[in-house]
């Protein structure tokens, strides 16, 4: 392991990479402050610049560093205009944008960059601890288990989706699964599928449907409700005066304590990502604070900005976890990452470590470097980077449009393509309309080819589907994946039933 | 019924056919005898889909579906740019069916000019330098760095 560490440090600090994680951390916060433009989105306009680049470790470096510039730059917008371009950083414009209103901009960006470089740090040190003894672990694990572990991870980002959504995730889970049985697989003979279309001999784009699914209704949603995109557009005030007092430091440092350590769990689990860990930090560390400080919270309070902040970047480090060892991404955007490593060649999962150790460490140890980017260079840069948030929106649409277009072609060289992408692009937007969360179709689409690989080995072995409940571990797995499906719609049922009661009002005992 | 309960039932057309394509998937003679063919998931999967498509289609409203989400109201279709909506989805469409025969510099240009009036700019000394730039910029870029080959030019001009 030792050996692999300093190949790793090696790798990471080369002055290739270096470049890499420079580049990568301004591009994220550059378009990341982009109202409207998440880290999916930005990740899949650049996953083909990564893909040309060709050296695997550089191209993970430089989407990582993507992603912590994306983020970054999403709490900078949220700061500022009090217009989040990341789900991820909702929370952070609670405290946020009324501190930038008392005219505090600076030390609420100041704020922000600390206790982002703090979660991301306690993050990247857990993470130095957690991957390789996960990875010892999944080694143990037969195709049975990560049959069963695929189930898990997707029925896990199902039951998460939220109220109400977890049979509409479920169901686009399904469709991503189906969506990847389309064109030719290493395990059968011939093409499944293709409606006789020649395009699709090759199954489905993966970047196609990462931008058709992300990025392509984000800027449909900004055009058909333009407040969406410029709601807020009164700036919080000059950003000056970046300090941070003692005083403040001490009460900031316990919240981001815990909450890089929550972040990280939270990011840890699949299906619950930086998101919910914000919003999560932001109530726990709501309900601890006492008295006048628990006053403060949503009128500027800096405790309020530093919970949301940490937790957010300690569970995008958190959520390399699963990605790194068991090759199962956990969210959205590792799910994008882990369609680039093996658009790169790469087969993630447990060997990851062992086979290409320069690989997995780089991408650890540039985690790191790109929290150092971000605080060293990204904050002095903000007053200037910020003035990208003056594009008008007749320009940016066209751009945003344009390089999905792109992606698309560049991948693929075929004009096909981009009718594909904008026909699916329109369905997406629709969906997301109807409130259908879109992330679980991408997963579903990365992990169908390998969940029926396992499956199909699985069943050779055992010659059927007795492995389902002979292999304790297998059985275990899959059990808690129900479990997750039924528990939301069990408690959803109670939750109605307990409602109806009450409407009643018969003196119907409660719950049971 | 709700846009949410008419996609549902897409999908569960969409299972059906994918379904009645699995179970019809012409196996090869020697794959008849392995005990996974290349439908056992595909079969599965279209199961799936439609009990979750019909749970969807029949299950109550639940009074949190209204809140919760990403904030999308659907009474407020009518405000929505619906027009430039599809001004936009029309654009891409054309230079996706562009691109090849009158090559990367026109059909970019022109796509950006093209999207930023149907979003309403009018300033065309702007517009247009903006238009031209971009398009060369990224075909450098691509052709350049990347070294990725589009052919810059139209059909008539052999290069």
């Amino acid at each position: 392991m030792f050996e692999g560490i300093v190949a790793g440090l090696s790798t990471a600090l080369s002055v290739q990479n270096l470049i890499m994680v420079v580049a990568g951390c301004l591009i994220g916060t550059f378009i990341g402050m982009l109202p409207g433009l998440g880290p999916m989105s930005i990740i899949a306009i650049m996953i083909p610049v990564a893909i040309s680049i060709g050296d695997p470790a550089a191209a993970l470096i430089m989407l990582a560093g993507v992603y912590y510039g994306a983020i970054f730059g999403g709490s900078t917008s949220s700061i500022l205009i009090n217009a989040p371009g990341v789900a991820g950083t909702v929370a952070t414009s609670f405290d946020g944008y009324p501190m930038a209103r008392k005219g505090q901009a600076g030390k609420a960006l100041a704020v922000a960059a600390v206790s982002s470089f703090a979660g991301g740090t306690v993050g990247a040190v857990l993470l130095f601890g957690f991957a390789p003894a996960l990875a010892t672990v999944a080694l143990l694990f037969h195709s049975a288990e990560y049959f069963a572990l695929m189930v898990v991870g997707l029925s896990a980002i199902a039951a998460f989706a939220g109220t109400g959504k977890v049979a509409k995730a479920l169901l686009m889970t399904v469709v991503g699964l189906m969506m990847a049985t389309v064109g030719e697989s290493a395990l059968f003979n011939a093409p499944r599928f293709t409606m006789g279309i020649q395009d699709l001999q090759s199954g489905f784009s993966f970047i196609t449907l990462a931008m058709a699914m992300f990025a392509l209704p984000e800027a449909f949603h900004m055009v058909l409700d333009p407040k969406r995109g410029d709601r807020g557009q009164q700036s919080g005030g000059e950003i000056k005066d970046l300090m941070i007092t003692r005083k403040e430091a001490k009460a900031i440092a316990p919240v981001i304590g815990r909450q890089s350590l929550q972040g990280f769990l939270i990011g840890v689990m699949p299906g619950a990502g930086a998101t919910i860990a914000s919003f999560l930090g932001y109530a726990v560390e709501r309900n601890i604070a006492k008295g006048e400080d628990q006053e403060q919270f949503g009128k500027g309070s800096i405790k309020g900005l530093a919970a949301p902040e940490t937790a957010n970047n300690a569970a995008c480090t958190g959520s390399f976890v699963p990605l790194l060892t068991l090759g199962i991404p956990g969210s959205g955007t590792t799910a994008i990452l882990l369609g680039a490593l093996i658009a790169l060649n790469v087969d993630p999962g447990p060997r990851l470590m062992i086979d290409r150790p320069d690989i997995f460490w780089a991408v650890i140890v540039s985690m790191y470097l790109g929290n150092v980017v971000l605080l060293i260079l990204n904050l002095p840069l903000i007053p200037y980077i910020a003035k990208v948030l003056a594009v008008p929106r007749n320009y940016l649409i066209p751009f945003i449009l344009f390089f999905t277009l792109m992606g698309s072609y560049i991948g693929q060289n075929n004009a096909t393509e981009l009718l594909i992408l904008v026909g699916l692009g329109v369905c997406a937007t629709i969906m997301r309309f109807a409130d259908y969360p879109l992330a679980p179709l991408l997963i579903g689409f990365i992990l169908g080819g390998m969940l029926e690989d396992n499956f199909a080995r699985a069943v050779n072995i055992t010659d059927g589907v007795s492995f389902m409940w002979q292999r304790p571990g297998t059985l275990i797995l899959l059990l808690i994946g129900v479990t997750l499906i039924f528990l939301p719609a069990w408690r959803r049922r109670r939750a109605f039933a307990r409602q109806r009661a009450q409407v009643r009002k018969e003196g119907v005992a409660d719950g049971d | 019924m709700a846009l949410d309960r008419w996609i549902a039932l897409i999908f569960l057309v969409i299972s059906l056919i994918y379904g009645y394509a699995a179970f019809n998937y012409p196996l090869l003679p020697f794959e008849r005898g392995m005990a996974f063919l290349p439908n056992t998931q595909p079969m599965a999967l279209s199961a799936l889909g439609m009990v979750v498509a019909l749970i969807i289609l029949f299950s109550p409203k639940a009074r949190s579906d209204d809140e919760g989400g990403d904030g999308i109201d659907l009474a407020q279709l009518r405000q929505f740019k619906i027009g430039q909506t599809l001004g936009l989805v029309a654009a891409m469409v054309l230079y996706a069916l562009l691109l090849r025969p009158i090559g990367f510099l026109a059909a970019t240009s022109l796509f950006i000019a093209g999207c930023s009036m149907v979003l309403g700019e009018r300033k065309f000394h702007v517009l247009i330098p903006i238009a031209l730039v971009t398009a060369v910029a990224i075909w450098y870029l691509v052709q350049e760095t990347l070294g990725i080959y589009m052919r810059p030019w139209p059909w008539f001009i052999n290069n």
